[in-house]
């Protein structure tokens, strides 16, 4: 017991409901914190754990990345050629990223410096609202009215194709980026708005030479953001892409994504067999590649915030 | 999914103590594992039978044909679920255990063809299906099969298809490619029966299969003959039991012995218009004409 202070001490040590209770929230919220590294390194080892077997026995690099045939359950020449799946991703991501990084900057610039009062909050309200609908129901869109509209507008046999999901996946991965685009935007200081005004720039040229350069790591966070969200979307890539093992060449032919595919064929593949792991396999690459576009995205925002 | 179906057989190993048909607290459980292709329906039919006797729990397992099948020939179940035939080596091998497996028909599986309603086409030859389908197959589009369809100017055959497990794929392979030949690459593979019809009845193009439930009045249903001679058959429930169909298979419970007890009387009431008319809404033929209401 220290002396100087005996009434403060005692008031500090004395273990009342109210010292159990902080001990407690404090356990609590340590466990919070931790919780996300634990579960990142335990699914990281689960799926390694359930792909290692075929990364290490049938796995060839050549074969994965260099053939487009994905046969798993060929009974006399079964092939794992992840080709035509990374390139069906690749073209539904990339084709969504077209049309969301025009529309969610466009967006997040009207919010941040055009719109005030009223009209800027329900336009945040609302961007924020498209990304509360379930990728279920995008799919559902791209399958029931997305389909016979492209077949109709562009006269092609069939309208599940990398056009159908990459312009669903676009208004999936919109919200997101428009809101950290507008974060970025908004931590510009307005010193130097007010510079580039007081030189007789118009606001238009005050946005375009000033605000966006400064912004741009930020912004390109938010691309990279939406990429990661493409990457990983599933549900409604599975229904609108056709779900077709295809090397596609245009907008208009049908492809499979690798989360589609994993989708599809984990739920009745048995457990330990060399389609289950390669299918693990399809996910560990899958891990990897949001790891390494999510990682780089945080530095560049930490750049930011160094500045 | 998966862990549920984990912890299911573990639940259901614990109840029976590794002996089948336990009585338990006055209530006799019936083990019941296998296709998961049966599997939809074989749970109705439990779900069903407690209404019919109380006092007769059945619990059903999936895991697909070769799961029930083995548990069969280690005498884990008394009822194994198939949507094949055992092999002879399976059949020696339960014969070794000192089971003697008794096939039941409870049902049939017709695979229907689907395509467009404007599409004019007749019917198919086997061995055409197989050139569409089939890996190397020479057939891309439907004027090689002197068809125009109107609204698909392409011209390209759009092949609808399912996901590379499912019960329904498999047997489409077997039935229509053989064993020996895959599918050709670049076919949409949808996750459903009802996907596989949605997607034909709104793509002039397309052809697709499913199981014949699943057909509705915006999708034509052309004939399969086996031969460039023979006879095309439609597909329907008559056909597929009296099998003229050629893409019809039956679908098979097998019992561990002659089914006595319990288990016989569930395998009466699964040949019963009642059992049969459920197996008919979930989407199969049943092993005869019945009337449901």
């Amino acid at each position: 017991m220290p002396q100087a202070s005996p009434r403060g001490g005692d008031a500090i040590d004395r273990r009342n409901l109210d010292w159990y209770i902080d001990k407690g929230v404090q356990v609590l919220v340590f466990i919070g914190g931790v919780s996300g590294i634990l579960f990142v390194i335990s699914i990281f080892v689960f799926i390694t754990k359930e792909g290692l077997g075929f990364l290490t026995e049938q796995f060839s690099i050549g074969e994965f990345f260099g053939s487009p045939r994905w046969a798993p359950t060929s009974s006399h020449n079964p092939t794992y050629g992840a080709l035509a799946l990374i390139a069906g991703t690749a073209s539904v991501t990339g084709l969504a990223m077209v049309i969301a990084v025009p529309f969610s900057l466009g967006a997040a610039i009207f919010i941040g410096e055009f719109a005030t009062g009223k009209p800027r909050e329900y336009l945040k309200v609302l961007v924020e609202l498209l990304a509360a609908i379930p990728s279920v129901v995008w799919g559902f869109i791209g399958l029931s009215i997305m389909n016979p509209l492209i077949i109709k507008l562009f006269n092609v046999p069939v309208g599940l194709n990398v056009l159908n999901s990459g312009f669903i996946l676009g208004l999936m991965a919109a919200p997101i980026m428009t809101t950290i685009a507008e974060d970025a935007l908004k931590a510009v200081p307005d010193t130097y708005r007010e510079a580039a005004e007081a030189l007789g720039a118009t606001r238009w040229q005050v946005i375009l030479r000033v605000v966006i350069p400064a912004a741009k790591p930020g912004l390109l966070a938010a691309v990279l953001l939406g990429v990661g969200r493409g990457f990983g979307e599933t549900m409604a890539v599975l229904m609108a892409s056709g779900h077709s093992i295809n090397l596609p060449t245009s907008v208009f032919d049908s492809v499979r994504a690798l989360t589609a595919t994993i989708a599809a064929e984990l739920g009745e593949t048995a457990v330990g067999s060399d389609h289950y792991r390669a299918l693990f396999t399809l996910g560990i690459f899958l891990f990897v590649v949001t790891f390494v576009i999510n990682l780089t995205a945080d530095l560049v925002v930490r750049g930011i915030r160094r500045k | 999914m998966r862990n549920r179906l984990a912890l299911g057989v573990v639940v259901l190993l614990v109840l029976a103590c590794g002996r089948p048909s336990g009585e338990r607290g006055g209530r006799a459980l019936i083990q019941n594992k296998g296709s998961d292709t049966l599997v939809n329906v074989a749970q109705a039919w439990a779900e069903a039978y407690k209404e019919v006797n109380p006092n007769v729990g059945i619990a059903v397992t999936g895991g697909g044909s070769g799961t029930g099948i083995s548990a069969m020939i280690n005498g884990t179940v008394d009822l194994a679920n198939a949507s094949r035939k055992m092999k002879d080596k399976e059949l020696e091998a339960a014969r070794a255990n000192g089971i003697e497996p008794v096939e039941f028909v409870v049902g049939f599986d017709a695979l229907a063809v689907f395509v467009h309603p404007d599409n004019p086409v007749e019917g198919f030859t086997r061995a055409q299906l197989a050139e569409i389908y089939g890996e190397g197959g020479s057939v891309e589009g439907w004027d090689q099969l002197g068809l125009a369809i109107p609204g698909c100017d392409s011209n390209e055959i759009v092949r609808v298809s399912r996901q590379n497990n499912s019960g329904t794929y498999v047997y489409f392979q077997e039935a229509v490619l053989g064993k020996e030949r895959d599918f050709k690459l670049g076919s949409r593979d949808m996750h459903g029966s009802k996907d596989v019809v949605d997607l034909v009845e709104n793509t002039p193009c397309a052809i697709g299969y499913s199981g014949l439930a699943y057909a509705n009045e915006h999708v034509k249903m052309p004939c399969v003959s086996t031969s460039d001679n023979g006879t095309c058959v439609f597909p329907s429930s008559e056909t597929a039991i009296d099998g003229s169909y050629p893409i019809a298979r039956p679908l098979l419970m097998y019992s561990a012995g002659q089914p006595q007890g319990i288990v016989k009387v569930y395998l009466d009431w699964i040949l019963s218009d009642a059992a049969q008319c459920i197996i008919q809404d979930k989407g199969y033929a049943p092993v005869r004409a019945v009337s449901c209401g």
